[in-house]
């Protein structure tokens, strides 16, 4: 070979020997992922693209909102700092794939939990952090005198591809025998953008999507949520299956901050609740002294006083992300503790 | 004798390293054990992915109900089809918007890049701006252009602009009456048919005549007459088989008549005018190629000026055209793909949809990957069937 | 009888006479090239009228009746839609343009250290400007800084981590930005990628040169999207456990791959049209196969293509832009993100964003082109067949 051949080889070889080094130092020993992340530092997490009161960044780039505020939930468990977490924004198509391939740590992006999902795609679903409801919403100012669903026959109904949503909302037209003819967009923006500009009559998505999204349309007041509710959309954050340990750790953030709302602890009397000689406040904020509910999970005792100086209990996450604290305004409902009539019930923790 | 030995044995003074033939049988075999590895080391890592995570494989879901509907079926499609189905309408919905808009297209760029060779300053001008406007901006933005521009100037369905012959046009789309087939007209497409037959018949026969005697005859004269009044005619024996099938005003939209979504519109619009941009740069270059001894040589000849165009100009022209056409052909329609933009259940996004709710992704991705390349080839193919005929014939 | 003498010879030359009226000045073009056939004045009024019906409604609307600045939609709403403008006005919202430039150039890289992307393009600037002068001296040095330097000091500057630079993830890039930095980097790999696989098309090993056909035809076959897709969906499967990419890396990867195989059928032309006794001749020099390729035939053969190799360059930078249906936010995707904020939600905004987000391309776009069509006379050196 001459000289330059062999030059140019050798260099070609070290180069690909660079690109596989380059490629595995991205690699982590195939460990739990709990090890993997107190590793690195940090907890990826996929959210949404951008859907108000969920995940959806402010002026700053912050994220904000319910599926947000889990994340930090779970970082402040892990690390005692909620800030140590960093976003991935996910379209509905890659969301499951960047879980799989471990690319994130953790979902948290409305997505809805259903037995396929729990069964054929590898996931494994934490809790219901939100109950929703598929509904409509129409213009009533074009459209006067329809105020339910049945009406929409006919109607061109805007919905976002490859979701629950196009399922249910084929299935319920199907079901009550009404034709319609469906505008499908992949991406949340676009089909915003084209209900705004009036390319349907009707858009449809989980209810507390359309209050998110009837405040980024150009006059909100005009349009209004139709009543109907016409599937069951449990909310929910969902981790990769196969590794208990960190399933175990996520599902009971979430019961944390349910227990902790049960209890009345706030993020304004976390500190103070500390002292508390209420045996279950105690072992919930790991006051109690022999208890070691935190460590048994492979986290710090005081991992639930973590939790709270983060992001507060369920309620205030919820008042703040989408209730009255918010510009959504939507009320509890089901979404209230169990003891006020509501489904969220968190296990004890003991 | 003695020199040829020396000759046999010169190559193997060096060692057997610098031996072209060993180098690369090695070289070769060097390639071939990286592929092979890297190909075992992926499938070995996807298969281990799949089953770590319990995530289903195979195309068995190909069988199963696809549950979700799609705006634009041109095969008959419900929700209770199966994925399959879905994905030959996705299909089918990509070829009809490429060939729409390859013939757009070609309609298109075919003027302007005459219009770019013409005598008058002022068409030249505006030819070239457009040229130069479209070449320069991505397509994917021209086709957001037209679909914000067509939905935010056009109006409600309630207040639809009425065009002549009851089509209207709104942001929901173009509404067209529909023509509907009574009994009968069967009769019509086979005086069609028979027309077609005809006119191939009399151009055969004109040409065999002109070559034996030197007679012309109004070959393209007859076949217009043959094939638009055949067909008239039966249309008329048959007692006028035909109603049309306006579109009318309901609750939400216009119903009836033959509609066309905005979606396919702006793409096809979008498609075709940003494709039209380079066909026209390719027109101009094939028509300046063809030296002017050509065009001089035949009025030498005697041939008026539309002759020359046709027999002489244009056959040269179309060999320096037709390669690069090809592609542009190709790159439309592998431009198609950008209707999951603006939605238009083209293959890409029923493809996608399929994926997203069987959560199958490396199936999706590859049924997606197939597809596009056997059209590719399929397009390719045709092409240069046409390309092989229009060649120059050297003896 | 000398006097009936007829014959006559000029001794000096007329002087040259002015071209009849009719042949020259405005009057004469104007006959020439506009109404020169009843065919061409009835082209020309239809053109006038085109012109007339267009120019006038661009004008006002880009310029006259547009809105420069302003704090919110107000200013770009009529009265009826809830803003300040009089009923029935048109014009283009350049306010929400100016409001969001921040953005639109990068995206929601932190505000504090958006002087890291501002110093690698003056950094860019100035090793691109000598580069494209050709009088300027020094190129092969340019060409090193430019092409190896520049990408190692950007990525350390962009993304930061060290040096006391706070750590940049690609997710806050964003913008022109991923724009240019997305297509720099593709072009930079996809020029030496499309060369090797071109030299690997004509190669005489038979399993080489199958291996390029197929990747070739293959990438050319398939759309750019679903090479994304596959880039973004299907990658991550094919690496072993807990082994991630950047998404923005692999977009990079999908970009690269994809203009190398256009780019290798460019360059192939090239290698093509030079003529057998170039090789001959390197042959009978002694020359080895790199030594043939890299100093005989490819310089001549790069020559050749530079037009289609420059076009290569702008077809990759428009399709820079379909990255945003992997949601990654470049220009066009930010420009778009923008869109969906309600304190700009007006009738004009999705317009005036578009065409923005549409000059920039252009700009670009149009000053390859210019510049490569200036290259190509300069190295015209009469070879071109």
């Amino acid at each position: 070979m001459t000289e330059k051949g062999l030059w140019v080889m050798k260099h070609i070889a070290i180069g690909i020997l660079g690109v596989a080094a380059l490629g595995f130092m991205a690699s982590a020993a195939s460990a739990g992922t709990l090890d993997t992340v107190k590793q690195k530092g940090f907890i990826q997490c996929g959210v949404s693209t951008g859907l108000a009161g969920f995940s959806a960044p402010d002026d700053k780039g912050e994220w904000k909102g319910i599926d947000a505020d889990f994340c930090r939930a779970v970082a402040a468990a892990v690390f005692g700092d909620g800030s140590k977490v960093k976003f991935t924004p996910l379209s509905a198509k890659e969301r499951f794939t960047a879980l799989q391939s471990g690319e994130i740590d953790i979902l948290s992006r409305n997505t809805t939990w259903t037995s396929n999902r729990d069964s054929a795609l590898g996931l494994d679903f934490v809790g219901i952090t939100y109950y929703d409801g598929q509904g409509f919403m129409i213009n009533a100012k074009k459209l006067p005198g329809v105020n339910s669903a049945l009406q929409l026959s006919g109607a061109a109904v805007c919905v976002q591809s490859g979701t629950t949503t196009e399922l249910n909302l084929a299935d319920y037209f199907k079901k009550n025998k009404m034709e319609y003819n469906p505008v499908v967009f992949e991406k949340l923006e676009e089909v915003n953008a084209a209900y705004d500009a009036g390319r349907c009559d009707a858009y449809t998505t989980d209810q507390s999507g359309l209050y998110g999204i009837r405040l980024t349309l150009s006059s909100p007041a005009d349009h209004v949520v139709l009543p109907e509710i016409i599937s069951k959309e449990p909310l929910g954050p969902a981790v990769r299956q196969g590794d208990d340990q960190w399933a175990h750790i996520a599902r009971w953030t979430y019961f944390a901050l349910l227990n902790a709302e049960e209890a009345g602890i706030t993020q304004a009397n976390v500190d103070e609740m500390k002292t508390s000689a209420d045996p279950n406040i105690q072992r919930i904020l790991g006051t109690e002294p022999d208890g070691k509910y935190g460590a048994d999970l492979g986290l710090s005792n005081d991992w639930v006083v973590n939790i709270i100086k983060a992001v507060g209990n369920y309620g205030e996450m919820f008042e703040r992300n989408v209730g009255s604290g918010s510009p959504l305004k939507i009320a509890r409902g089901i979404n209230a503790l169990w003891t006020k009539g509501g489904l969220q019930y968190g296990p004890p923790i003991r | 004798m003695a020199s040829q030995e020396i000759l046999r044995e010169e190559p193997s003074r060096g060692s057997f390293i610098n031996d072209p033939r060993i180098r690369s049988l090695f070289f070769q075999t060097l390639v071939v054990i990286l592929l092979f590895s890297s190909i075992w080391w992926i499938v070995h890592n996807v298969i281990e992915n799949l089953q770590r995570l319990h995530i289903a494989s195979g195309f068995g879901f190909l069988r199963s109900r696809a549950g979700f509907d799609i705006s634009d079926t041109p095969i008959a499609y419900t929700s209770d089809s199966t994925y399959f189905r879905a994905l030959v309408v996705g299909l089918l919905n990509t070829i009809i918007v490429a060939v729409a808009g390859i013939v757009l297209a070609t309609i298109v760029g075919f003027t302007i890049g005459i219009g770019r060779l013409s005598r008058n300053w002022l068409i030249r001008k505006i030819c070239t701006v457009y040229v130069e406007i479209f070449r320069n901006i991505p397509p994917l933005l021209v086709i957001f252009f037209w679909y914000s521009g067509v939905l935010a100037v056009l109006p409600p369905p309630r207040e639809s602009i009425h065009l002549p012959f009851g089509s209207f046009l709104n942001q929901r789309g173009f509404y067209l009456p529909r023509a509907v087939w009574g009994d009968g007209s069967w009769l019509i497409g086979v005086a069609l048919l028979l027309a077609i037959a005809m006119a191939w018949f009399v151009a055969h026969r004109a040409r065999q005549r002109q070559k034996a005697t030197g007679q012309q005859f109004p070959v393209f004269w007859t076949s217009v007459a043959l094939i638009v009044g055949l067909p008239v005619l039966a249309f008329l024996l048959g007692g006028m088989p035909l109603t049309f099938d306006f579109p009318k005003q309901s609750t939400f939209n216009l119903t009836g008549g033959f509609w066309i979504k905005p979606e396919f519109l702006s793409l096809l619009l979008a498609l075709s005018f940003y494709t039209a941009a380079f066909i026209a740069e390719i027109v101009r270059a094939g028509i300046r190629g063809v030296s002017k001894g050509q065009t001089e040589a035949a009025a030498a000849l005697g041939l008026r000026s539309g002759p020359i165009l046709r027999l002489v100009v244009i056959p040269q022209a179309m060999r320096i055209v037709i390669p690069p056409l090809t592609s542009q052909y190709l790159n439309l329609t592998k431009n198609s793909s950008l209707a999951i933009a603006i939605g238009y259940p083209d293959l890409t996004a029923t493809a996608g949809t399929v994926l997203n709710q069987t959560g199958q992704a490396v199936e999706g991705v590859f049924i997606m990957m197939i597809a596009y390349l056997v059209l590719s080839l399929v397009t390719s193919f045709v092409m240069n069937i046409v390309n092989a005929r229009m060649a120059l014939v050297e003896r | 009888m000398q006097e009936h003498d007829m014959s006559w010879v000029r001794t000096e030359m007329v002087l040259a006479q002015p071209a009849p009226p009719e042949e020259r000045g405005a009057y004469a073009w104007v006959r020439k090239n506009l109404i020169g056939s009843v065919g061409d004045t009835i082209l020309t009024v239809l053109g006038i009228a085109i012109v007339l019906w267009i120019v006038p409604q661009v004008i006002n609307w880009a310029f006259i009746n547009a809105q420069w600045s302003g704090p919110d939609r107000t200013v770009c709403t009529t009265a009826a839609q809830g803003g300040i403008q009089p009923d029935g006005w048109t014009g283009a919202c350049w306010a929400f343009v100016n409001a969001k430039f921040g953005q639109f150039m990068f995206g929601t890289y932190p505000i504090e250290e958006r002087w890291r992307p501002i110093l690698v393009a003056i950094l860019f600037v100035a090793l691109l400007v000598p580069m494209l002068i050709p009088r300027v001296p020094r190129k092969g040095l340019n060409a090193i800084l430019l092409f190896v330097a520049l990408p190692i000091v950007s990525f350390f500057l962009l993304i930061g981590g060290v040096f006391g630079l706070p750590y940049i993830e690609t997710a806050r890039w964003g913008g022109l930005l991923i724009t240019l930095s997305l297509s720099f980097v593709g072009i930079a790999v996809s020029l030496p990628l499309g060369i090797v696989l071109a030299l690997g098309r004509r190669s005489k090993m038979p399993i080489v040169k199958w291996l390029c056909i197929v990747f070739i035809e293959m990438v050319r076959g398939i759309p750019l999207i679903t090479v994304l897709f596959f880039a973004s969906v299907m990658l991550p499967l094919f690496l072993p456990e807990g082994v991630t990419f950047d998404k923005y890396l692999r977009a990079l990867i999908g970009v690269s791959l994809f203009a190398a195989a256009y780019m290798a059928e460019v360059i192939r032309g090239g290698l093509q049209a030079i003529p057998k006794g170039q090789y001959e001749g390197a042959d009978s020099l002694g020359l080895g196969y790199w030594q043939k390729m890299g100093l005989i035939v490819l310089p001549q053969a790069l020559k050749l293509v530079i037009p289609g190799i420059v076009n290569t360059f702008i077809g990759m930078f428009k399709d820079t832009s379909l990255v945003l249906i992997i949601s990654m936010f470049d220009l066009l995707g930010v420009v778009k993100q923008n869109f969906a904020d309600a304190n700009w939600a007006t009738p004009q905004t999705a317009k005036s964003g578009l065409i923005f987000a549409a000059f920039v391309f252009w700009l670009f776009c149009f000053g390859m082109s210019r510049y490569s069509m200036y290259t190509e006379r300069r190295l015209d050196t009469g070879y071109k067949r």
